[in-house]
């Protein structure tokens, strides 16, 4: 209860200051925010995008890992982890991609236009439906937590080669993430505040809802169908 | 070096089994030819008189192999599970001689699809015009051995799942989709002429791309075989 109310509060606290925040040409006071050239105001969307496709990732990351825990341990209860991992990195899969697509439709003029990250986060969407896909199709929940643990080892050794093919195929209009091609830091320091409260506050969302669908599961598992 | 002389035989035999059963029924090759045969005669008349330009029958030509592939691939799995036999074979062998020994098979099935699409595709597809012939039979050969690599691991999954023939395309794609989209752009290079030096980054992504996928597939074949 406590932890939802703190998340609650840090929450609201990060989604005013990322929206009610000044944006200057030159920042003089603490709490001014720098303009970025070319993004101006839609600039704040990093504040709600970064952390949503950080998470869709930690999703699968750690679905992955309790599914290796699970093909170790075969504990139905690392699976109940696994699954639930990615039923909430596949929400905030979701969220980074419709939340991309507002900012590219406001910044490049469309909605869609496969950029490199476009296609990642597509990709992504297809393993979670995939991997989900795959769940509902095996009867039997050790065969089930087997087939789905191995599925993901599989699909998450091939993610990295996104990373060396893109590139080769097509460039990328995407900004970079926090820092710049130089390795120098875009955003002062109120905005890196913000920044970094938002992620955390996302990730404790993340982990608020984890424990909740994993104790749910857990107990309808302790009734039976 | 006894031991190893075992596996190699016990993989040989793996592979010698699901070869003569497949003479036998003929079943994935007959699937595997006929969906390259129909989906090629669609793309003639889809395309009529036209000429596309080489980019898109380059991509054209590999989604031919992958649902081709997806069709029959499945079979050298899902026919265990179907007559019964995968105890038998738990029995009698190890779970790496079965895997490579699948992995062998679909291999042979996959090289003899590529090439026998690629002779259909440049004898009736207009336009189809590669410049640089050995940089596309390499390309070809690598993209073979990658797409049976992934191929086998995920039919053994599918193998043991309900709905096992929607269910192959769907789970193949993505783990596919870095090996395709390497493929298709060493394919395009290839036409265009370019020399080996230019696709030289594809050549490395498909390398490592066999190697993680077929290590991986062999450390986590035995928990979907045994189960």
């Amino acid at each position: 209860m406590a932890l939802r109310a703190l998340l609650w509060l840090w929450l609201s606290v990060v989604i005013v200051l990322g929206l009610g925040l000044p944006m200057v040409a030159t920042p003089a006071e603490w709490y001014e925010l720098p303009v970025i050239p070319g993004l101006e105001d839609k600039a704040r969307i990093i504040f709600f995008h970064v952390p949503t496709a950080w998470l869709a990732v930690v999703g699968f990351a750690m679905s992955l890992i309790y599914g290796v825990r699970y093909l170790r341990s075969k504990r139905i209860d690392d699976d109940i982890k696994s699954a639930a991992s990615a039923g909430i990195g596949f929400m905030f899969c979701i969220l980074a991609t419709v939340t991309g697509a507002i900012w590219a439709k406001f910044s490049w003029g469309t909605w869609w236009n496969w950029d490199p990250r476009q296609t990642s986060i597509f990709v992504l969407l297809l393993i979670y439906g995939a991997y989900f896909a795959l769940r509902s199709a095996v009867e039997g929940e050790e065969r089930r937590a087997t087939l789905a643990g191995v599925y993901a080892i599989i699909a998450g050794v091939t993610m990295p080669f996104f990373m060396f093919i893109m590139p080769r195929v097509l460039s990328s209009l995407h900004p970079e993430p926090i820092l710049n091609t130089q390795g120098k830091l875009h955003m002062n320091t109120i905005m890196f505040i913000v920044f970094v409260a938002s992620l955390a506050g996302f990730t404790g969302v993340y982990w608020w809802m984890w424990r909740v669908q994993v104790r749910t599961e857990q107990l309808h598992h302790r009734i039976g169908p | 070096m006894a031991r190893a002389g075992r596996w190699l035989r016990s993989v040989a035999a793996v592979f010698d089994k699901d070869w003569r059963s497949e003479l036998r029924t003929r079943y994935a090759i007959s699937a595997l030819l006929m969906f390259v045969v129909t989906t090629i005669a669609i793309l003639m008349f889809s395309l009529g008189t036209e000429e596309a330009p080489p980019e898109v029958l380059s991509g054209m030509l590999w989604v031919v192999i992958f649902f081709a592939a997806m069709s029959g691939l499945s079979r050298t799995f899902v026919a265990e599970e179907e007559r019964g036999t995968t105890m038998t074979l738990q029995l009698l062998t190890s779970p790496g001689a079965v895997y490579f020994g699948k992995l062998l098979f679909n291999l042979v099935l996959v090289t003899g699809l590529s090439a026998f699409t690629v002779v259909l595709y440049a004898l009736f597809i207009n336009g189809f015009v590669i410049k640089n012939v050995l940089l596309f039979v390499v390309t070809v050969a690598f993209g073979s051995v990658g797409f049976s690599a992934a191929a086998t691991i995920i039919a053994a999954i599918i193998a043991k799942a309900a709905t096992r023939g929607t269910l192959y395309p769907v789970l193949s794609f993505p783990v596919l989709l870095p090996l395709l989209l390497a493929v298709i752009n060493a394919t395009r290079l290839a036409a265009e002429g370019a020399v080996f030096a230019d696709a030289a980054g594809e050549f490395q992504l498909l390398v490592s791309y066999i190697v993680v996928v077929v290590t991986a597939s062999a450390l986590v074949f035995e928990y979907v075989w045994k189960e």
